[in-house]
Formats: structure tokens, C-alpha cells, sequence
């Protein structure tokens, strides 16, 4: 499958600018014992780490990973927050912002400073905590230089064709030291005679490292009869590199190719990016400093052309309906009423065309958001080991523009985990009698006015013991509390939690989940696992197709009118006085056929005034999130209308319980209720009392004790 | 007539009255405006618009000072009753109670907020020098959204700090 990864590069760059910006603020202001923000720091450079990796700007992600360890052990409590620290983190996110503009822009960076700086970070890390030992000889080796090797390979043409992939080889000797790779294209032919499963360019390699030449010998093991292979070793390597610069020619050329579909593609053009930035790192320039190359870059979207014309159309039509009340208005008798109503259903029907087809240009297949997973996949292939495929299907299904730039980075998360934690290695899934193959599969459909998305992979499911013992270990729950199934799935999405015994590069940190959740739930979405021992799991996203127009039921409780999402309504009814059980002191619960639902009057919980206070007087509209079912008292039923959503954030700020406002057919504000906030408001408030309660009865334990 | 005849007929800033309005002469432009009886400015390129006051949609659990939200042309805008907030006077509402709405710019991100005075009085034309600082003698405004004061013939006007007070509005509620 062809991707072409290029296209995402600016929202990536535009994202991990945002997540420097707020590594920054949170580093000034940061305070020892501050957890929040620490959390929200990392997760800001988790991101960028994850963006990197998968855009191949490993200079970024090196750097952050080390960067990530030391807030990782600062948000474990491993490590005290002193003003050091948060001076060596605050230089790293200059580094960071140093690099990314590097990459973004393809040019050099100040490498003094870099090193300098992951030098002192690696340092920081080595002397009071036994660190990430690994990453830190990573750096070193980088650094130091040292011997090395320059390695020819010209491969045969028909080298893919035998299903080997160069670029296997060289992650595997990046693996040994640090390598720079060169591409010579020379004998590519012309665009039009290229065979798409031949294989035209040859490699010099540099590889600085410490191993030996037969370990070299051992990664070429596969392929020794089909190239030519020359390793020599070399001392010194500053002069080998330099040459790397004719490389650079070359390169746009081959970036050119891989518009044609081919087999090794993407093998092509990493290859070719990688020298590129290797061989700018000899021909520093210290006057250069990239910081100035500031590109605005607005948000944009691209239409097409059907839609646009669709538009006009429309607009042409609403001015022809324009015109024509205009004309009815200049001198209006009775006897015209007639087809000034036709005139007005005409207006009605322009508008409402007008507005799905506006709506329309918002939307995009989600092959965009969907697009970057296959390399993601392939790339986590070859870390982990692992031998897996992914599967995409419904990717022309569309989506508001706004909920994809918003979705990516959890469906990135959730495939990570996928790969990472549900697959399992290729023994066990034998010994398990199921194929070498693990797969991961992503699916989207419209269900309703939602679309969902899922992420299936077919790896060990969830272990549900592993999951209630880490979290008796973390003190979120009671060991003997019993849980059901989807509760015990609800831990997964808590703060900090992981059950991966080790943290690795791609994840394990429990950093990502708590993020996902709450990313979805901001938009409005909501997510769910399921999940089968030893089969597989599934996680499946529910998110509304736009933000910005919501179906909504309208509601009066006393003078004001509330609007609740229609889509969140489990149905309305009128109350039936023997249905009501007043338990557990002061809670109300309505039978409904066989759920017991909590009765939240609105006006309590908002502060109003009303005449409906009476429960048998006032109405029951039950809706549902988050799994879990409330009835809300309200005191009438009225429209039910689509509502544009206004947020209440631009000039107030959040407020609880309500996710925006919008404006009535009279000009009149209304609020729109958040069904999930509310509920969230009304657990709350039942814990305090249940906590305000519990301290009353334990001073009466006491009291007898004594 | 040639191009310089042309640039001799524009009117030089501050050299054009006309009867009864006052142009611009020098200075920055206050809107003064009353809470019970003292007088009250704010810098005239932040006012929006002046707006007769109308029941606004509650805000649920928010302070007594924030009104709630009206519609301004599509916009959310919520209502802050100054009088309450700073505890000055009583707050009733009539025909005659206005509301001020105020824009504040701030690196590109804007905020607007209506807040309700008693009336709105007089445009005052202040050089900066003549902005005095308040004596800290704490009234019940606080400090922080005082600029300074005016002499205005024998009152005194104070002038508010838009940007604290639309900041503020924020941080507090939170807390």
C-alpha cells in the first residue's frame, strides 16, 4: 500500500508546536509536587516522541525520548522537582523546537547546542537514578563518534522481488552505531521504463560503531548472493560523511519517483531522507539559526470541485428566492399571501440545502486520519518483532474536519497498544494455535449520526485478574471490590495505568489511554472495549459526524429553556407515581421496566426556581452516557430542532454540566446540557454527601468504641 | 489641481471643529459611565457597543455577578453587573440600565464581555499625563483594575483597566 506520509508532516509540525508551547508554559510555571502539570508535560512530549517516530525524524525522537524519561521519573515521584531540572528541560524543549524546525525545513541545526544539551539531560539522568541505560549509550555512541565502517551495497535489481526489503537491513545496522546512508541513483531509469518490483539504487553506508565487522557480515546474511557487498573499516569518519553531500543532488529526484506506485517506496524515500539530514550535520553552519523560518500556517482544507459548484448552484438559487420575496414585498396586498408562502417554503428549502452543503465541504473521508497507520504498523512491525498486518476497511466513510485532526492522535495510541501490548510474539500465537500473523484491523461506519470506529486486533485480549491486581497495586480500587467487566475496562483509561511489565520505546509508559479517553470526550465521543481472553480486543470509538450542529430536544425547567442532545435521549415519559422508589435515604430511582434509573431534578442541580418541584408533576427524560442511565426532571417537553453550537469558551469559560449554548428561533440564548458532565456533576455530589455522611458516622463509631 | 494643492485641502488632525462635536485633538478618548453616583471610564477603543439591558439566559451555578448570556449578533456574550461585582450601589434594573460591551484584544485572541452600568455619561478626551494614580486607600474596587484618575471639572473619574477586568472575570470563577 502507498502512503504518502508527506501530506500529515504540517499538522504534525503544527501539533508539536503546540505541545512545545505548552511544555514550556507548564515548565515556567512548574512547581515541586505539582502533578498535574507534570503529567500534562509529558504527555505534551509522549506526543511529539510518538509524531516523530512516525514521520521518521528520529534526531526528534531520540531527543525526546531522553527527555521523557526524566519527566517520567519526576511524575513518579522518583525524582524532586528542583529549578536544575526544570533548566534542563526548559533547554531540551528548545533543542526539541530546534530539531522539529530542522526537520520541518530540511535544513541543519545548531548540533553544539543539541548534543550539549542531551549530554547534560543524559547526565542528569545517570547520576542519581539508575536511567534509561540504553538510550543514554545511544546518545553516547552518537556523540563520541569513534571506528566504524564504510559499507558498499550494490543490491541486484531483482533484490525486492526475493521479498527482501534494504530498509530492514538498515534499521538493523542503525541499530549498531550511528549510520549515514547515501543513494546513488545513477542507474535509475527514466520514469516511464521503471519496472515497479526492480530495485535501481545502490547504497554507501557509514556505520560508526564499536561491534564487529562479522556482525555487519551477519545483517547482510540474507542478501550475500544477490548484491555486491565491500565493508572496510575506517578511523576516521568526518571525511567519509562529507562526501555524503553529492547525495544531496540526487535526492529530489528520487523523492520525485515515489509518486509511482512501487513496492519498496517508502524504502526509497527514507533512505534518501536520511542522508539528507546526516550529511548536513559535518557542514554546520553556526550564523544559521533556523528560529526566523517561522511558517504561518492556517488551518486549510481541500474542496472538491463538485462541492463547490454544488454550492453555487444553491447560492443561485437562494438570490433568484431573493429576489423573487423582494418583488412580493414592494407592493404586498392580501392576494398575494399565497405565493408569498410558497416563496417562503422555497427560502426554508434553500437554506437547509444550503447548510448540508456547506456542512459537506467540512467533511473528509477518514483515509486521512486512517492514511498514516500503515507505516505506523509496518515500523512497530520491526520493533517489536512481531509479525502483523493491518487491515483497513470503510476509509471513505466522512467526517468533519475538525473531529479528524482531533481523533488522530488516539486512534495513533490505540493502534500502538494494539500492536504493542495485543499481539503477541509469533511463538506464543503458535503455541496458541493461531496463525504467525497477528492482525490489526480498522474499521469506520456511520451508525446513526455517529460514526464509529474500531480497532480490532486478534492478540491476547485483556487480562482481567492483571488488570484488577495492578489497580489494587495503585490504590484505585478495593481488592475486593467487585467490578464487572466493563468497569474493570474503565481502569484502563485511569491515569498512569499500565499493566506492560516493562516500558519500551513504543508504549507501556500508562501515559496515552487517559488522554485518549478524555480527546474523545471531548468531542463529544465516547469509547468502549470489548474484550475476549486469548482472542482479541476491540475498541470501538464513537464520535458525531460534525460538532457543529447537534439534534437537540427542548426543554423548560422554570423561566429558562435547556436543549439535550437528542442522540444522548434514551426516551421521555411522563412519570407514573407507583414507579418511584425513594432508597438508601435520600435517593429517588424510577422503575423503568427493568433498569432502576436515578431521578436528577435540573433545578436542584442548577439552582433554579420553579413551580415544578413535585416529582409526579414534572416530566422524565431519560438519556444515557457513558453506559450509565439518569432521568432528568424537567417540567415540559418542547421542540425538537437542529441547534448550531455556540461555545461558551471564546468569552466565558467551561462551565459544568453545560457543553455550549446556542441561539433560539426568537434570538434568545439557550444552554445545551452535557449529559456525561452532568452525570459526573451528580456522582460528585453524591460522593460528598456519602463522604460528609461517612465522617458523621465514623465519629459515632468512635464515640462507642470508646 | 495638482497633487500638492490636493494635500493642502486635507485638514490636519486638530484643526477641524465643527460645532457642538468635538474631533479628536490630542489625547486618548475615555466613554465615562455611572455606578450609583461615581463616575467611571474605560478606554473608548475597547467599547463595542452600548446596548439597553434585556433579561439575559442564566449561566447555571455561576457567581450572582455574572447575569448570564445574551445573543449579540450571533456572538455569546456574558453579563457581568459591575454594580454587583464591585458592590457599589444597588443593582435594579430598568429602561434605562445599559449595558457596555467591551472588547479586549489580547495576541489575537479576543474577548467580549457585557458589564451593566447605572448610565452612560460623557466621552472625556484625556493626555496620558493627566491620568494620576489612585491613592491606595482601598475602596471596594480593588486596586488591580484601577488605571488611575482623572480630574473631569470638579469630579473625579476612575479609570478602569479593561484587560483586568475581563481577565479576572476568568481566574476567579474558576477558583
Amino acid at each position: 500500500m502507498t502512503v504518502d506520509l508527506s501530506q500529515f508532516i504540517p499538522s504534525f509540525l503544527e501539533e508539536s508546536f503546540e505541545g512545545l508551547e505548552l511544555m514550556e508554559s507548564g515548565l515556567l510555571n512548574l512547581e515541586a509536587g505539582d502533578n498535574e502539570t507534570i503529567h500534562s508535560i509529558f504527555r505534551a512530549a509522549h506526543s511529539i516522541k510518538g509524531g516523530a517516530g512516525t514521520f521518521g525524524f528520529d534526531s526528534v525522537t531520540e531527543f525526546t525520548h531522553l527527555v521523557e524519561t526524566l519527566l517520567d521519573e519526576m511524575r513518579d515521584g522518583r525524582r524532586e522537582v528542583t529549578s536544575k531540572d526544570t533548566e534542563i528541560l526548559l533547554e531540551s524543549v528548545d533543542c526539541m523546537r530546534l530539531l522539529i524546525e530542522a526537520a520541518r525545513d530540511q535544513e541543519d541545526y545548531d548540533q553544539d547546542k543539541v548534543s550539549k544539551t542531551s549530554a547534560r539531560l543524559s547526565e542528569t539522568l545517570g547520576e542519581e537514578t539508575s536511567a534509561d541505560t540504553e538510550s543514554k549509550s545511544e546518545i553516547d555512541s552518537s556523540t563520541s563518534g569513534g571506528s566504524g565502517f564504510k559499507i558498499t551495497f550494490i543490491p541486484e535489481h531483482s533484490l525486492a522481488k526475493t521479498g527482501n526489503d534494504p530498509i530492514f537491513l538498515f534499521s538493523a545496522l542503525a541499530e549498531l552505531g550511528d549510520l549515514t546512508l547515501c543513494a546513488n541513483t545513477e542507474e535509475l531509469p527514466a520514469l516511464m521504463d521503471i519496472d515497479a518490483q526492480e530495485l535501481y539504487l545502490n547504497w554507501q553506508l557509514t556505520l560508526i560503531t564499536e561491534v564487529d565487522k562479522s556482525e555487519i557480515i551477519e545483517i547482510f546474511e540474507w542478501v550475500e548472493d544477490e548484491c555486491v557487498l565491500e565493508i572496510e573499516p575506517i578511523t576516521n569518519t568526518v571525511d567519509e560523511v562529507g562526501q555524503d553531500n553529492s547525495s544531496e543532488n540526487d535526492a529530489p529526484i528520487v523523492n520525485e519517483l515515489s509518486i509511482e506506485p512501487q513496492s519498496d517506496n517508502t524504502a526509497i524515500q527514507e533512505t534518501v531522507d536520511t542522508p539528507k539530514v546526516a550529511a548536513e550535520r559535518p557542514t554546520e553552519d553556526k550564523g544559521k539559526v533556523t528560529n526566523t523560518k517561522a511558517k504561518a500556517d492556517l488551518g486549510s482544507i481541500r474542496v472538491g470541485v463538485d462541492k463547490v459548484d454544488s454550492l453555487i448552484n444553491l447560492v443561485g438559487e437562494l438570490v433568484i428566492t431573493q429576489s423573487m420575496l423582494s418583488e412580493l414585498g414592494n407592493d404586498f396586498d392580501m392576494t398575494k399571501v399565497e405565493r408569498l408562502t410558497s416563496g417562503l417554503e422555497q427560502l426554508l428549502q434553500n437554506t437547509k440545502e444550503l447548510q448540508e452543503s456547506v456542512m459537506r465541504i467540512r467533511m473528509l473521508p477518514i483515509s486521512f486520519a486512517f492514511n498514516r497507520f500503515p507505516r505506523l504498523v509496518h515500523d512497530l512491525a520491526i520493533k517489536t518483532g512481531k509479525e502483523m498486518e493491518l487491515v483497513i476497511n470503510g476509509e471513505q466513510t466522512e467526517l468533519d474536519k475538525t473531529v479528524m485532526e482531533q481523533i488522530g492522535d488516539p486512534l495513533v495510541h490505540l493502534v500502538r497498544n494494539a500492536a504493542d501490548h495485543g499481539i503477541e510474539s509469533k511463538e506464543t500465537r503458535l503455541a496458541n494455535g493461531k496463525s504467525e500473523k497477528g492482525t490489526i484491523s480498522l474499521d469506520a461506519y456511520h451508525q446513526g449520526g455517529n460514526i464509529v470506529i474500531e480497532i480490532k486486533d486478534d492478540g491476547a485480549g485483556i487480562d482481567r485478574t492483571k488488570v484488577l491486581n495492578k489497580a489494587v497495586d495503585n490504590g484505585l480500587i478495593d481488592a475486593n471490590a467487585t467490578l464487572t467487566d466493563s468497569q474493570v475496562y474503565d481502569l484502563l483509561f485511569e491515569p498512569g495505568f499500565s499493566t506492560a511489565a516493562e516500558v519500551t520505546d513504543i508504549s507501556g509508559r500508562g501515559v496515552g489511554m487517559d488522554v485518549v479517553k478524555r480527546n474523545i470526550q471531548s468531542l463529544g465521543g465516547r469509547i468502549q472495549v470489548e474484550s475476549d481472553l486469548g482472542k482479541g480486543s476491540t475498541f470501538k470509538v464513537n464520535l458525531p459526524l460534525t460538532l457543529a450542529i447537534l439534534d437537540g430536544q427542548l426543554v423548560k425547567v422554570g423561566s429558562e429553556t435547556y436543549i439535550i442532545p437528542l442522540i444522548s435521549i434514551v426516551e421521555s415519559l411522563q412519570i407514573d407515581n407507583t414507579l418511584i422508589n425513594r432508597v438508601s435515604g435520600d435517593m429517588v430511582l424510577y422503575r423503568l421496566r427493568d433498569d432502576n434509573v436515578p431521578v436528577l431534578p435540573i433545578y436542584k442541580m442548577f439552582n433554579l426556581e420553579t413551580q415544578c418541584t413535585e416529582i409526579d408533576k414534572a416530566l422524565l427524560v431519560v438519556v444515557e452516557a457513558d453506559g450509565q442511565k439518569i432521568g432528568l426532571m424537567v417540567d415540559d417537553l418542547l421542540a425538537q430542532q437542529q441547534v448550531v453550537i455556540k461555545s461558551l469558551n471564546d468569552n466565558y469559560q467551561q462551565v459544568a454540566g453545560i457543553s455550549g449554548a446556542t441561539i433560539l428561533g426568537d434570538g434568545s440564548v439557550a444552554m445545551i446540557l452535557d449529559i456525561p458532565g452532568m452525570i459526573h456533576m451528580a456522582l460528585e455530589q453524591a460522593q460528598r454527601n456519602q463522604r460528609a455522611r461517612a465522617d458523621g458516622n465514623n465519629s459515632v463509631a468512635a464515640e462507642v468504641c470508646l | 489641481m495638482n497633487i500638492q494643492a490636493m494635500a493642502q485641502d486635507i485638514p490636519v488632525e486638530g484643526e477641524h471643529t465643527v460645532e457642538g462635536i468635538d474631533f479628536i485633538t490630542s489625547g486618548d478618548q475615555y466613554l465615562t459611565f455611572l455606578l450609583a453616583e461615581e463616575q467611571y471610564a474605560v478606554d473608548i477603543l475597547c467599547v463595542e457597543e452600548i446596548r439597553s439591558w434585556e433579561q439575559p439566559t442564566k449561566i447555571p451555578n455561576s457567581p450572582s455577578y455574572i447575569k448570564g448570556v445574551i445573543n449579540m449578533r450571533g456572538i455569546i456574550v456574558p453579563i457581568v453587573d459591575l454594580r454587583l461585582k464591585f458592590q457599589i450601589g444597588t443593582a435594579s434594573y430598568s429602561e434605562t440600565t445599559v449595558v457596555i460591551v467591551l472588547t479586549y484584544q489580547n495576541e489575537g485572541s479576543s474577548r467580549t464581555i457585557g458589564f451593566v452600568v447605572d448610565a452612560v455619561s460623557d466621552v472625556l478626551n484625556v493626555e496620558s499625563v493627566d491620568i494620576k494614580p489612585a491613592p491606595a486607600f482601598g475602596g471596594c474596587v480593588g486596586p488591580q483594575y484601577i488605571d488611575g484618575l482623572i480630574n473631569s471639572e470638579n469630579k473625579v473619574v476612575t479609570v478602569l483597566n479593561v484587560a483586568h477586568l475581563q481577565k479576572i472575570e476568568k481566574h476567579k470563577l474558576q477558583s
